[in-house]
């Protein structure tokens, strides 16, 4: 036990014999109950304490406009829409949505990052040589500031073809819509909007979840 | 043949050490701990490989439950006159015909509103026992504008003008994608495109072209 030692000081002092000898007490604490409250309050603030603070995700949307001139357009080739169904369910298609939907492709949501690898791959491929661009890419970073190595300009120029179109349903969750946008992230996509699903797609997206319950 | 005399040892242990080690630890956990305002709704938020820290002042906060109550909130601890600017904006343009005391109640013990506007009088005119009973319903959103969630956008940036505001939205993972859709779309109206989404952070997956960038990135820096 932890004990503070104060004997000692006037040993071998005599006393006179009227002097009634005080009886010596131990200066010993039991420290037994402080160890308890101590490891009562450790076990109290470890079960409240959250160690990860919250983090943010920067999203920018576009302003919604009416005429179809100010529009951004995409490429064919390197264009991939992603539709979000509900049950972490998706869909996607690349370039143009078939007439007859051949190329409308039911998958799981934890697969679409090899979708988005492929994809990204395959637009790299079609990528024609261009030292300009990641030149230009470099000294416009340089201008704002935020310097860009080599290799981030670089992915930007062979990616510059490439545009995702996320377009959640209304069965879809928040979840899985901020987890795409952060796959987006993660494959490093520079291009990629969120925007309104058709009438068309939702069609598509009923007739197969339709199709596939029958089952 | 001789006895061997075991000595009899103390079996008392010195504790001391022990008790240094003990409140060393919770001075640590006492230090660490930052204490959670009080939230309106219970609300987990999807993870994220982003590393941005969440402003928590200056901000404008959304949060969208797994119900899909939508609450508003300022986060403006170093001005809190603020959110009385707002709702005294509120009451005039809306004829609520909120007391001073009200008013000066909503400011300070109401984080969250998730309140009809109509329904607003009535909330603020309870003591604090009942306001903490009622269960509030969330702010309408559902029309092309972005329902009441409109206004309190528009008065919250009117009263924070000339300020870098953020724009916080908290949803949870069970949150249907309509309703954020909607409150987007009430920001939007309010010409604000640029957000931030409140997430857990997680790590960057291995072999992923982020995860090369940033090795990259390390490596050119060494």
């Amino acid at each position: 036990m932890a004990s503070i030692d104060t004997g000692g000081g006037d040993s071998g002092h005599k006393k006179g014999p009227g002097v009634k000898k005080a009886k010596k007490m131990s200066t010993r604490i039991d420290m037994t109950p402080m160890v308890d409250l101590g490891f009562l309050l450790i076990t109290f603030f470890i079960f409240t304490t959250t160690m990860s603070s919250p983090s943010t995700m920067d999203l920018f949307m576009p302003k919604d406009t009416e005429k179809d001139e100010d529009q951004n357009k995409a490429k064919q080739s390197g264009a991939l829409t992603i539709l979000l169904a509900k049950d972490n369910t998706a869909y996607y298609y690349e370039g143009e949505l078939a007439p007859d939907a051949s190329n409308f492709k039911s998958v799981k949501f934890s697969e679409l990052r090899q979708i988005i690898i492929n994809k990204k791959k395959d637009v790299i491929s079609r990528y024609v040589n261009d030292p300009k661009c990641v030149e230009t890419k470099l000294t416009e970073s340089k201008a704002r500031g935020r310097e860009k190595t080599r290799a981030e300009a670089e992915d930007e120029c062979k990616q510059a073809d490439m545009v995702v179109v996320i377009k959640p349903n209304k069965e879809s969750t928040y979840k899985n819509t901020v987890d795409i946008l952060d796959e987006m992230t993660i494959n490093n996509i520079k291009r990629f909007a969120l925007v309104n699903i058709s009438p068309v797609e939702d069609e598509l997206i009923a007739k197969t979840e339709g199709a596939s319950g029958g089952q | 043949m001789p006895s061997v005399k075991i000595p009899k040892k103390s079996t008392d242990v010195d504790m001391t050490p022990f008790v240094d080690v003990a409140f060393l630890i919770l001075t640590f956990f006492i230090m660490a701990t930052k204490f959670k305002p009080p939230e309106a709704a219970e609300i987990t938020t999807p993870n994220s490989v982003s590393t941005e820290l969440l402003p928590d002042n200056d901000a404008i906060l959304v949060s969208v439950d797994s119900a899909g109550r939508v609450f508003f909130e300022m986060l403006v601890q170093a001005s809190p006159q603020l959110k009385y600017d707002v709702i005294s904006n509120m009451n005039t343009t809306r004829n609520l015909g909120l007391t001073q005391e009200e008013m000066t109640k909503f400011k300070n013990k109401v984080p969250a509103v998730g309140m009809p506007i109509a329904q607003l009088k009535s909330y603020l005119s309870m003591n604090e026992e009942e306001m903490k009973r009622v269960k509030m319903p969330g702010i309408p959103v559902n029309d092309s504008l972005g329902g009441e969630l409109y206004f309190w956008i528009r008065d919250a940036i009117s009263v924070m003008a000339g300020k870098k505001t953020n724009y916080l939205i908290k949803g949870d993972n069970n949150t249907k994608y309509p309703i954020f859709d909607q409150v987007l779309n009430a920001f939007k109206k309010n010409d604000i495109y640029k957000f931030n989404l409140v997430t857990t952070p997680e790590g960057v997956p291995a072999n992923t072209d982020r995860d090369r960038l940033n090795k990259a990135i390390l490596s050119q820096r060494k």
